[in-house]
């Protein structure tokens, strides 16, 4: 696993760009939250991927083993906090659009700011 | 008890949040928010004379010291958001009863009294915490039930006002984690204070003001400066006038304190405004925010919507003061904190008074209301006074201070900006106070004043106007303190 | 009726297991990936097969959509309750050292007092999310 180089953070860019334009560029209320979503991942990788040392082991503890290096744990605890915020969001948000779904009959933005004036 | 009393100010509003929502009676829900509210007003207030008796409060959770721990660390400027928060939660939820009641429908109120208290405990936490991802995870808590308590509004675009003010949000929230993420791998520490030691030796290097910028466009995203401040006209107009009342006193006042908090504790004055360049992104924003925002104010026909593009202006002004980063400009925005939170609050519960009454808050539909609502009018005109900066009401004295702070830097033009800002106000209130008291009330519409549960809590918010007006020593010592403590801490 | 007898039987023999798993991921989350949210979320999907296979009717026989209310707000007091706890132990808040006879056995109940209550919570939250969406009619446009 050593020399990923900085592979992962390209990668994290990537989806980072991808999940905001789709956010920002599409008029489905759906595609906006799945577009926050991906948004959201690229960030659990930058995280997660900042708390890789180089050489370093899943950090389990185990008893009488001296002289392991370890991955730093606190990036893992934080996005694990995070997806769960995530989730909640992602949730409210899609049951926000079956609303909108059953109050204007459609889930496309443009349609609904038509109707909505 | 009063050791634990940080934490048990967070603690048991979220406690009383499940309960609210497992009973399933709606008077007994809105007791138990009651309490909690109140229970919040009583520890905000005994910490904050504790705070300005004794120093600051540390509260390590868990027994974990920081920097390993997470940590409650209370200081004058925390203090005195968490009053606000809590003051303002302890006057709307009495308010909350009547209102509540004629815009939901039966089966939903204990939920909102739960989401309701989910979102003071979550405001309670944000401006409490000394742990910057503590800061995220509350700071989300109170979002996502503020966006759940606007789409409970009447009106069905209130779904379409909440949806937008989620997805906003939450791409502020998620550029604020990627801030706090830069700064944890530079760093390798998550507390406020240890960040604030270690961060002046990493100068040198690219990701810090890399961090500072994304930490800065998602706060600002949550505090709807001028021009990310789109979700809140929507947000503000079509939620239930409870809901309005307590996040337009709330929400945007704690996304300033956590401005605060990251521009002059973690980064430090010296950083944000000599190397980032901080006063001359923030000061024009801030004045632009001011001149259009009350332009746009004055064309409207819907009059929450006219205050709510009124809250982005007052927003601006509040923002103005902390680019000056002088012990004067920073006391100017931390007092309008304050201040705001009591004009905006009596204004929109004068609203939702009206919204009871009469059913619309349109301005056609508030015709000769000033005689048949004699009461809840002049609650108006009275947050309309101190909106303007008529001297007796608060709003004189934040004006008088951003000023001040503009003439000790020589800005001339910002000193007029204030004033324009202040006389654009007249007009967009003028205009409500000539609908109301100089036409005729429609007499087959049986209007009549609003009931005293409703006018009660909305008068004491004007009372509390005019007595901080008058009397303003204590806001400004406070304030004063809090101003000075973050200067010195920062540089 | 019959072509369903193949997702019939196989929910019938695996959903026991994924409850299990779920357990499983539980209790191992102090020494391999897993802990209260992971648990809740996979014994909330084996309910949700359930529900699927079975029908939401029957699933709400067995699973009262009240109860499941009842467990999103019970895990909060779980957790808040084992805080209070320890205030009255004479600790800080959460402060799990003082909630046994030494300071590794009172982090060991500590965690699993309050992972029970993430579980409790995740699995009624989830649950609850399904019958909020899954009873609703589409509407005719």
């Amino acid at each position: 696993m050593i020399g990923l180089g900085l592979f992962n953070y390209w990668v994290v860019i990537f989806l980072m760009m991808v999940g905001f334009y789709t956010l920002i560029a599409r008029g489905n209320l759906v595609k906006k939250i799945i577009g926050l979503n991906i948004f959201q991942t690229s960030v659990f990788i930058l995280y997660i991927t900042m708390g890789k040392i180089a050489g370093g082991t899943a950090p389990i503890f185990v008893q009488g083993e001296q002289d392991v290096v370890y991955s730093n744990p606190v990036p893992h605890v934080l996005i694990l906090t995070a997806i769960v915020v995530g989730v909640a969001t992602s949730a409210l948000g899609l049951s926000l659009v079956v609303r909108i779904n059953e109050a204007f009959g459609t889930v496309e933005e443009d349609e609904i700011q038509d109707m909505a004036l | 008890m009063s050791h634990h009393l940080p934490v048990l100010l967070v603690v048991i509003p979220l406690v009383a949040a499940p309960l609210a929502a497992l009973v399933n009676r709606p008077r007994v829900s809105w007791a138990i928010a009651l309490g909690s509210a109140w229970w919040a007003l009583y520890a905000a207030h005994a910490l904050l004379r504790q705070v300005m008796a004794d120093g600051p409060i540390h509260y390590a959770l868990g027994d974990w010291a920081a920097p390993y721990g997470i940590e409650y660390v209370i200081d004058p400027t925390n203090a005195w958001v968490l009053l606000i928060v809590a003051l303002m939660g302890a006057v709307v939820t009495p308010y909350a009863l009547l209102s509540i009641e004629r815009e939901l429908s039966k089966d939903r109120i204990p939920l909102f009294y739960a989401a309701f208290i989910l979102c003071l405990t979550g405001l309670l936490g944000i401006a409490i915490t000394g742990d910057v991802f503590n800061v995220f995870v509350f700071l989300e808590i109170s979002s996502l039930s503020a966006y759940a308590l606007i789409a409970l509004g009447p009106d069905r675009r209130a779904l379409t006002a909440a949806y937008q003010y989620l997805i906003m949000g939450s791409v502020g929230a998620t550029f604020i984690v990627i801030g706090i993420g830069l700064l944890y791998v530079m760093t390798g520490t998550l507390n406020m204070a240890d960040l604030a030691e270690i961060l002046p030796q990493l100068e040198a290097n690219r990701t810090i003001p890399v961090a500072f910028t994304f930490l800065t466009v998602g706060i600002t995203l949550k505090l709807a400066l001028f021009p990310l401040h789109l979700w809140l006209p929507n947000a503000y107009t079509y939620a239930p006038s409870a809901v309005t009342a307590f996040i337009a006193s709330t929400a945007t006042k704690v996304a300033v304190y956590l401005l605060l908090r990251f521009f002059f504790t973690v980064f430090g004055a010296e950083f944000s405004f000599d190397v980032m360049q901080l006063d001359k992104v923030l000061m024009p924003l801030a004045l632009v925010a001011i001149l259009s925002m009350s332009l746009v104010a004055i064309y409207q026909d819907n009059v929450k919507r006219l205050l709510a593009y009124s809250s982005v202006a007052q927003i601006g002004y509040m923002v103005l003061g902390i680019s000056f980063a002088s012990v004067l400009g920073l006391t100017a925005g931390i007092l309008h904190l304050f201040n705001h939170a009591l004009m905006k609050g009596a204004l929109f519960m004068a609203m939702g008074c009206v919204m009871y009454r009469v059913g619309s808050v349109r301005i056609e539909s508030m015709n000769g209301l000033g005689r048949a609502m004699p009461w809840t009018m002049a609650a108006f005109v009275a947050g309309g006074l101190s909106l303007i900066g008529v001297p007796l009401t608060v709003g004189f004295i934040s004006k008088w201070y951003l000023i001040q702070a503009a003439l000790e830097q020589g800005l001339w033009p910002v000193a007029a900006v204030v004033l324009v800002g202040s006389l654009l106000a007249v007009v967009y209130i003028w205009k409500v106070v000539e609908v109301a008291y100089f036409r005729d009330v429609d007499p087959d519409a049986g209007i009549t004043e609003a009931p005293l549960s409703l006018l009660i809590p909305t008068w004491a918010l004007v009372v509390a106007n005019f007595w901080f007006g008058i009397d303003a020593s204590a806001t400004v010592g406070v304030a004063q303190r809090a101003a000075e403590l973050l200067l010195r801490v920062g540089s | 009726m019959d072509d369903r007898v193949i997702l019939r039987v196989g929910a019938k023999i695996l959903i026991p297991f994924i409850l299990l798993f779920a357990l499983y991921v539980q209790f191992h989350g102090d020494y391999g990936p897993g802990g209260g949210f992971q648990a809740g979320v996979i014994f909330a999907a084996g309910f949700i097969l359930y529900a699927l296979v079975y029908g939401l009717g029957t699933a709400k026989r067995a699973l009262p959509p009240q109860a499941v209310y009842v467990c999103a707000a019970l895990g909060v007091l779980i957790y808040a309750g084992v805080g209070f706890v320890t205030l009255g132990l004479g600790g800080e808040f959460l402060a799990y050292n003082v909630l046994a006879h030494d300071p590794e056995h009172g982090q060991e109940y500590g965690i699993l007092f309050v992972e029970l209550g993430v579980l409790i919570t995740v699995f009624g939250s989830m649950v609850a999310f399904f019958y909020a969406f899954a009873g609703r009619r589409k509407i005719q446009t």
